[in-house]
């Protein structure tokens, strides 16, 4: 591959005290790659996406999202964060914050948007992932389906590069996860970076180029999507997919 | 009919059984021996209409000691022909808090800004005088205007500073951090008399003779600091109720630190204790009058000095009671604010 490298891992590792959550991981993606990150529960994936915009802190170890190293200055990390758009698994809206507040709030103060343009911005993206008509509303009034793609209409405001997704239809009735699905298959076709921690192993093999199966702290299998699926080598990886499949 | 709804009201809430009705009938008893004889004390055989005391010749209140002390009780020492600036400064508060309800929600900002960093100024000019007006030197300064200004000085002071103490208290940085817990241990454990003797008695002893600063202002900033560490632990525990994933959010969408407390994570904070402030804000109210102990004149200290006048001995009760109800009626607006904020924002929240 000669595109260019836009997150780069190398030998990170992570404890909480004495657990050691991420041990020695090496990952790098290129530029719009999409990349699912699966494994059981407890196995570190989402603390990994979580370090890659310092929601987490890794002790040993690089984190480089383009030229950026991250480290403790807090310049790089707000940078970095502007670069890097999340969605999590509890969708996080500001629940005092209309859905269009919500999604105007960073660019018109991070970014010093004008309101009018932020607002423009907003609707446009709201637009995309079809709750245009929901803007006035507070969050509490929306559907969890609706508030996670408010939530990722939210997180497209600040015009990333990158979009992590945190295990994004996990807390969603299944007759939701479909529609938020649909916004991801579009954004992922329209070319974006992805990581996603998603065990929805149908859109993975529909969008992913590639599948990292963790566990235990540690990228046991990394693969091609096509070839994940059909020639899985490590034996807790097979144990996993007979299970999920 | 309706008759026939009352009673069978009355079966219902008061004597649905053997017990109930025991306890109802007692606290009917002591409804009776004691709301009449306040009621026939305090208006039936009250004397309203008059100028000394001995136009008092029933046996019910002598109300012609609150009315002929009034303005004493009200202004303290303050001079008669200024009272107007010390009105305008309160009508000016008031205003401004009224038209609060009226405004659209982005110029609530600006009034809370004007409140906090404004209004104080312009109150002590007014009250104090400059820019031609008398001045009027704070230790003439009294009754339920001082009460008031040292009560609304410990609101709009110890609120921001109650706010950075509870978010300097969860800080990750270790220098904020321990300040902040020692601070607010500190004034936590210490009695607020024990702060206003310091303030009036000690503080002038520890610093050189040329330093002078006025001594209702030290017991104000006193006050403040006092009741800060109060609303910083109330503030505390409305952080400690947010989800870590606001926190997440804000974070991932490049706020940075102060960005992320003032959009995000105060205002859910703040609304989540109003309650609590409430309270600590009531409380701060009715602690003022201990003041009057190291010898200011407010309201209480005010109504000492007319019930020891020659003329006027024998009125302690009427005096109290009038403080009583002054006290109840502001700490009732202040209950029934806050919980008109809260429901604003609960219908908000949904």
């Amino acid at each position: 591959m000669n595109k260019e490298k836009v997150i780069e891992l190398i030998k990170v590792n992570k404890w909480y005290d004495d657990f050691h959550v991420l041990k020695d991981i090496d990952l790098s993606v290129y530029q719009g790659e999409k990349i699912i990150v699966c494994g059981p529960s407890g196995s570190g994936k989402s603390t990994l996406i979580r370090c890659i915009n310092r929601l987490e802190e890794h002790q040993e170890g690089l984190v480089k999202v383009h030229e950026h190293v991250l480290d403790h200055k807090t310049k790089n990390i707000e940078k970095i964060r502007g670069e890097v758009g999340m969605v999590f698994q509890q969708f996080n809206l500001f629940p005092h914050l209309s859905i269009i507040d919500n999604c105007t709030l960073s660019p018109s103060w991070v970014r010093k948007m004008a309101k009018k343009d932020a607002e423009e911005l907003a609707m446009q993206y709201l637009t995309k992932v079809k709750i245009a008509d929901q803007a006035l509303k507070f969050p509490g009034q929306l559907s969890g389906g609706q508030q996670q793609r408010a939530a990722i209409a939210r997180a497209l405001c600040m015009e990333p590069k990158i979009m992590l997704f945190d295990e994004p239809t996990s807390a969603l009735d299944p007759e939701m996860i479909k529609e938020v699905l649909d916004v991801m298959t579009d954004l992922a076709k329209a070319g974006m970076t992805m990581i996603v921690v998603s065990h929805e192993m149908a859109f993975a093999k529909e969008v992913a180029d590639r599948v990292i199966f963790m566990d235990e702290g540690r990228i046991v299998e990394e693969k091609p999507t096509q070839e994940f699926f059909s020639n899985p080598e490590n034996e807790r990886t097979k144990l996993f997919l007979s299970q999920i499949l | 009919m309706n008759m026939k709804h009352t009673f069978y009201w009355c079966k219902k809430n008061l004597f649905s059984n053997w017990y109930n009705s025991i306890i109802s009938i007692f606290c009917i008893y002591l409804i009776i021996i004691t709301i009449p004889p306040f009621v026939d004390w305090a208006f039936l055989s009250a004397t309203f209409e008059g100028k000394l005391k001995t136009d008092c010749k029933s046996n019910g209140a002598c109300w012609v000691f609150v009315r002929v002390w009034l303005e004493k009780f009200m202004y303290g020492f303050y001079p008669v022909e200024n009272i107007w600036r010390i009105n305008l400064s309160f009508l000016i508060l008031i205003l401004t808090i009224g038209a609060s309800f009226f405004v659209k929600e982005k110029f609530k900002l600006y009034i809370l800004f004007f409140l906090i960093f404004i209004f104080p100024i312009i109150a002590y000019i007014l009250i104090r005088g400059s820019f031609g007006m008398e001045i009027v030197e704070s230790r003439e300064w009294g009754g339920l205007a001082l009460t008031f200004i040292l009560a609304i000085f410990g609101i709009l002071v110890s609120f921001p500073l109650g706010v950075l103490l509870a978010l300097g208290r969860r800080s990750e940085l270790p220098v904020f951090k321990y300040f902040s817990i020692c601070f607010i241990e500190f004034w936590r454990g210490i009695p607020l008399i024990t702060v206003l003797f310091a303030a009036a008695v000690m503080f002038p002893l520890l610093l050189p003779a040329d330093f002078f600063v006025d001594k209702t202002l030290r017991i104000a900033i006193g006050i403040a600091i006092f009741e800060s560490a109060y609303i910083a632990e109330v503030v505390r525990g409305g952080l400690q109720s947010l989800p870590k994933g606001q926190y997440d959010a804000a974070k991932s969408l490049g706020m940075g630190y102060w960005k992320m407390n003032f959009f995000i994570i105060l205002p859910q904070a703040i609304k989540t204790v109003i309650p609590g402030i409430a309270n600590t804000f009531i409380a701060l109210l009715k602690d003022t009058p201990l003041i009057v102990l190291v010898g200011m004149a407010e309201i209480l200290g005010m109504i000492n000095l007319a019930k020891a006048n020659p003329y006027w001995l024998g009125m302690a009760v009427e005096g109290y009671v009038f403080a009583a109800a002054i006290f109840w009626v502001a700490s009732f607006f202040l209950s029934s604010y806050s919980q008109k904020l809260e429901k604003k924002f609960s219908t908000e929240k949904k």
